[in-house]
């Protein structure tokens, strides 16, 4: 029980965690009690918890159960998991049962796309669900087992490396052994090796790391923070998780390595809520390196140092990613990204210098200073040397994780993962690309891009495939695939329903905007769709792109207009010509309303 | 302290203090950058990114840009201020905002825009959201069906001892400003009306402080009497037998704009000159005996039949004219829209002050038109050809752009016949 007021704001989230937990639900008293503890008023509160999706404002059930609704599990057998958990449960999606026992959530992905579909329940993982599956869970739910015991391990599926001496992340590592390092260099050494590596951003933004440690070094303070994003959010992937489960050693290490060379004495892991699980093995191993003094005050590698990690749970909000929206999570506000007037490392978080590096990237870090920068610069391409790790689900024989070099042509690519009949890839997630045919001949590496709104120019396929087909593929890593059965239309429907749900709402163009996209694919899938609605979803894209505040707004719309734009087939045979009259409006639908109330009338006369 | 940067603004070379802010520099330069949010240079709040330029060739928003030497700035291109509208017309699209009925109407920054750029309808179809007004703080009103989500209140207003008295509330497209019941009470009457004053539309209201300013004193008034109008070209129309052939209609309206339509007076009889009228309130002519060059609209759709008369008006009529408030936007009958379709008839005719004590019917027969759920717009039922706003628009306005339909010339309308409030 807290009593002092003014608690630090950062561990607001933390306090809001504890009371969902325990109670499933933060009640009305609870809000005012927090808001007193951390002198807010009720509805500054009220706004943080209505913004994180796995917070709940009523009772969501002594075992929530949140069904992941990607495309993937989608294709994988949701709907009839579903069904099986309506039937078993006796609620629809959305609702809790009359006793109070079971909750049943939609959530975007939960980074489990090679072994869907799937679900948490109360933050537990349950893989590869059947229906009979489901039952059997429910049953034993009900007669008190505890979802931690019955629960499954997600497996890691590291399907391919290269050769060992060619591989950066999956081949054994001894612990504490890149510490060493930390007497060997100075900080502006391993900035410099980190910049010459051309390592960048691993979570799909792709800023030169070296350069981001470095502008944080040149920044006076007292006090600097190193953050790693942990909020794999990005539907489709999953390489943290599995870096996380198999090499957190690395992770920690890159942290301490990274620390040392920008300055900073505090760290922090945002790892998002659907990671639960892998909470306790990270703290665990946080403190077998603090009980080696490998972290905390004057640690053991280098003397005088101080350097610790602590983990920050998300609690559902896919912009998170977004590194400035990542620190007002941590600082406890909600998790809208900033105005960009200033950069994390000039003002990030409590206003202080910071970095928000990814997983991979930090992983990389320990790994690149042990094998030595020129065996590293030997591997991949010359933009982008080194490997990538890439999650793979969908339609192919071996989902998983790969780690590849760069510089493999997508083609080799699909080979390698099995996928055979394939119509088309989203690639880098929902906020990534569309691939087709047309792109299977490009490579999967940093060379020869071009600036993003290349695509808006492109008169027809055969003068996109003609130009893009030296232009390298940046992967961001994930990897979903889709064979020829697969309705394009219904997959751009699933992505764009989760750009709704996830727009935090503090611009228009993104609020808004991706919400009228939506309407416009619904109409084209209920055949109400006319040319003039594809002309109006390109212009509109590009306004959104334009205006947004932040990469979700600027990319949500992207794999809509290359699918448009490489399927003509597919919207050309929807679409019907141009009338003046809007096949949309139903005066049946319009009508529903009045029509029930009239019925309800009559029938009490009767 | 004078550290002059070189910078240049929709290629105009212009000198500025380092660091100034780009709205302000461009502005005291005579390039005038729209913006809502933004009205503290300490802190741009970035949200309504109307003031989207480009800088260096990268779209950002100009109130957090900093002018630094040799920045490249432009800020009229045909394609920023297409973005600027654009997201006028989606934030008009998004909420519910009736300027007739607004309190704010005259003092507000969003209308201004409106008017600047000259819009006349949205091209983004209603977002019909369900937003409420809230009358239980002890001395403001909030209006979520006008608020923008700008911020300012937000970050502006806080109570003596530190507290936020605006939250946003949910994410996404469900994202609202509450006010904190609590807080709002500590308020002094000074800072509750600060709160409302900074609301660039009519979304912030204090209880009491409303209609401060008379008409003709409002903020906006007298501005943009020089804003030279855009000319749109228009395409040559065949005349036949040198007559035009025209019919009108009130959907849910309220006849407003067929009586202003009158208020030409004798210039009506040069009108006929070259019109007739087929069906028509002024005709009493009730089934088209002809197609029709022109229709004109009044008011949106309320009902089953008026979406019937709508769609028989799209086949009859070449070219269909929305004019007055009600066509283009729903206007007043859409009002409704944030009442469930049962209060609404329980209110007219069960519960209301005018209905007969005992009264327990609500009128519904095949041989009468369905209420619709909402009172929608007449582009969202058919395609309108062109808009002709105002609450009513003036008679003059309304001719003159029939006439220069009819006749195939280029018009343009000045900022005051456009204006209206």
């Amino acid at each position: 029980m807290i009593t002092a007021n003014n608690l630090d704001r950062s561990k607001l989230m933390d306090v809001i965690w504890d009371i969902q937990r325990k109670k499933n639900h933060i009640g009305h008293d609870d809000i005012t009690k927090i808001a007193q503890q951390f002198d807010m008023s009720r509805m500054e509160l009220e706004g943080i918890v209505t913004f994180y999706h796995f917070y709940h404002r009523i009772p969501s059930g002594k075992f929530t159960i949140y069904l992941n609704d990607s495309i993937v599990s989608e294709h994988s057998g949701r709907p009839e998991v579903l069904e099986a958990f309506e039937k078993s449960l006796g609620i629809k999606l959305g609702r809790i049962s009359a006793d109070g026992l079971f909750g049943l959530y939609k959530t975007p992905c939960i980074g489990l796309s090679d072994q869907e579909p799937s679900c948490l329940i109360n933050f537990k993982p349950f893989t590869n669900l059947t229906p009979e599956k489901v039952y059997d869970i429910v049953e034993q739910l009900r007669n008190g087992a505890k979802p931690s015991k019955i629960c499954d391990h997600p497996e890691t599926n590291v399907r391919y490396t290269p050769e060992p001496e060619r591989t950066i992340f999956f081949k054994p590592y001894d612990r504490f052994t890149s510490l060493t390092k930390l007497n060997e260099y100075e900080p502006f050494e391993i900035i410099e090796i980190i910049k010459n590596s051309k390592l960048t951003g691993r979570g799909g933004a792709f800023f030169p790391t070296g350069l981001k440690w470095q502008f944080c070094r040149q920044n006076e303070g007292p006090i600097k923070y190193l953050i790693c994003n942990a909020d794999e959010g990005e539907p489709g992937t999953f390489k943290d998780r599995v870096l996380m489960q198999q090499h957190p050693e690395l992770l920690i290490e890159g942290m301490i390595l990274g620390a040392y060379a920008i300055g900073a004495a505090q760290g922090a892991i945002y790892l998002r809520a659907e990671y639960m699980y892998l909470r306790k093995s990270l703290e665990t191993l946080l403190q077998t390196y603090r009980e080696q003094g490998y972290l905390g005050r004057n640690i053991r590698a280098k003397r005088p140092f101080d350097f610790d990690i602590y983990i920050h749970m998300g609690a559902g909000a896919y912009v998170c990613g977004e590194e400035t929206a990542l620190i007002h999570s941590m600082e406890g506000k909600r998790g809208e990204p900033s105005t960009k007037e200033y950069f994390p490392v000039e003002r990030g978080f409590n206003n202080r210098p910071t970095v928000v590096n990814n997983v991979e990237t930090l992983s990389a870090v320990p790994r690149i200073l042990m094998m030595g920068l020129d065996k590293y610069l030997e591997l991949g391409t010359e933009k982008t040397p080194g490997t990538k790790l890439l999650s793979v689900s969908g339609d192919c024989e071996l989902p998983g994780l790969y780690e590849i070099e760069w510089g493999m042509k997508l083609r080799d690519f699909l080979e390698l993962i099995g996928a055979k009949d394939t119509k088309f890839i989203l690639f880098n997630g929902y906020a990534g690309e569309c691939l087709s045919e047309v792109d299977f001949d490009r490579e999967i590496s940093g060379e020869n891009l071009l600036a993003d709104d290349v695509l808006f120019h492109f008169k027809n396929p055969i003068e996109y495939a003609q130009k893009m087909s030296g232009i390298g593929l940046r992967a961001g890593g994930s990897v979903m695939i889709f064979n020829k059965s697969r309705d394009v239309l219904n997959v751009m429907k699933n992505v764009a329903d989760f750009f709704v749900d996830e727009s935090c709402g503090i611009c228009v163009p993104c609020r808004t905007g991706n919400f009228l996209l939506n309407k416009k694919i619904d109409r084209i899938k209920l055949g109400h769709g006319e040319e003039r609605d594809l002309e109006e979803i390109k212009e509109w894209s590009k306004i959104i792109k334009t205006t947004s505040r932040c990469g979700l707004g600027k990319m949500s719309s992207t794999a809509l207009n290359d699918a448009i734009f490489k399927f003509p087939d597919v919207f050309g045979t929807v679409l019907s010509e141009n009338t003046d009259f809007n096949k949309a409006f139903n005066l049946k639908d319009a009508t529903v309303d009045y029509d029930r109330i009239i019925n309800e009338m009559t029938s009490d006369y009767e | 302290m004078s550290n002059l940067v070189n910078l240049k603004i929709d290629g105009k070379p212009i000198q500025a203090e380092a660091g100034t802010n780009l709205v302000d520099v461009a502005k005291q330069n005579g390039t005038y950058i729209p913006t809502l949010c933004y009205f503290k240079e300490l802190n741009p709040l970035a949200t309504c990114r109307i003031c989207t330029v480009k800088v260096n060739g990268r779209e950002t928003t100009g109130c957090t840009v900093k002018v630094a030497e040799g920045m490249d700035v432009e800020v009229s291109t045909p394609e920023l201020l297409d973005n600027r509208k654009a997201i006028i017309e989606m934030l008009y699209a998004e909420g519910n905002h009736f300027c007739p009925s607004c309190e704010k109407s005259g003092n507000c920054d969003m209308q201004n825009l409106g008017y600047d750029m000259g819009i006349t309808v949205t091209r983004y179809p209603h977002v019909f959201s369900d937003k409420i007004v809230d009358f239980n703080p002890k001395r403001m009103i909030m209006e979520s069906n006008r608020c923008i989500l700008c911020k300012r209140c937000v970050e502006e207003v806080k109570t003596s001892d530190g507290k936020d008295v605006f939250s946003f509330v949910q994410r996404g497209v469900k994202t609202r400003v509450h006010i904190d019941y609590e807080q709002e009470a500590k308020l002094t009457e000074a800072e509750a009306i600060h709160a409302m004053n900074i609301c660039p539309v009519g979304a912030i209201l204090v209880k009491g402080m409303i209609h401060e300013q008379p008409f003709g004193e409002r903020k906006y008034d007298l501005l943009g009497k020089d804003i030279k109008p855009r000319v749109k070209e228009e395409s040559l129309r065949e005349t036949e037998d040198g007559k035009f052939i025209v019919a009108t209609t009130s959907l849910a309206g309220c006849f407003g704009c067929h009586m202003s339509l009158l208020d030409i007076d004798t210039d009506l009889l040069d009108v006929l000159e070259i019109v007739e009228f087929n069906k028509s309130p002024l005709t009493d002519i009730k089934n088209f005996s002809k197609q029709c060059h022109i229709g004109l609209v009044e008011g949106g759709c309320a009902n089953s039949e008026n979406v019937e008369v709508l769609r028989e008006f799209r086949k009859k009529c070449d070219i269909l004219v929305g004019f007055g408030e009600c066509a283009i936007m729903g206007g007043i009958p859409a009002m409704r829209n944030f009442v469930p379709l049962k209060e609404c008839l329980d209110e007219a005719y069960l519960n209301g002050m005018t209905t007969e004590v005992g009264a327990d019917i609500i009128p519904g027969h095949e041989d009468i038109p369905k209420i619709l759920n909402n009172v929608y717009p007449c582009n969202e039922v058919v395609k309108i050809d062109y808009y002709i706003p105002g609450c009513p628009p003036n008679a003059q306005h309304i001719w003159k752009v029939v006439k220069s339909i009819l006749l195939g010339e280029e018009f343009s309308i000045a900022h005051d016949e456009f204006k209206y409030d």
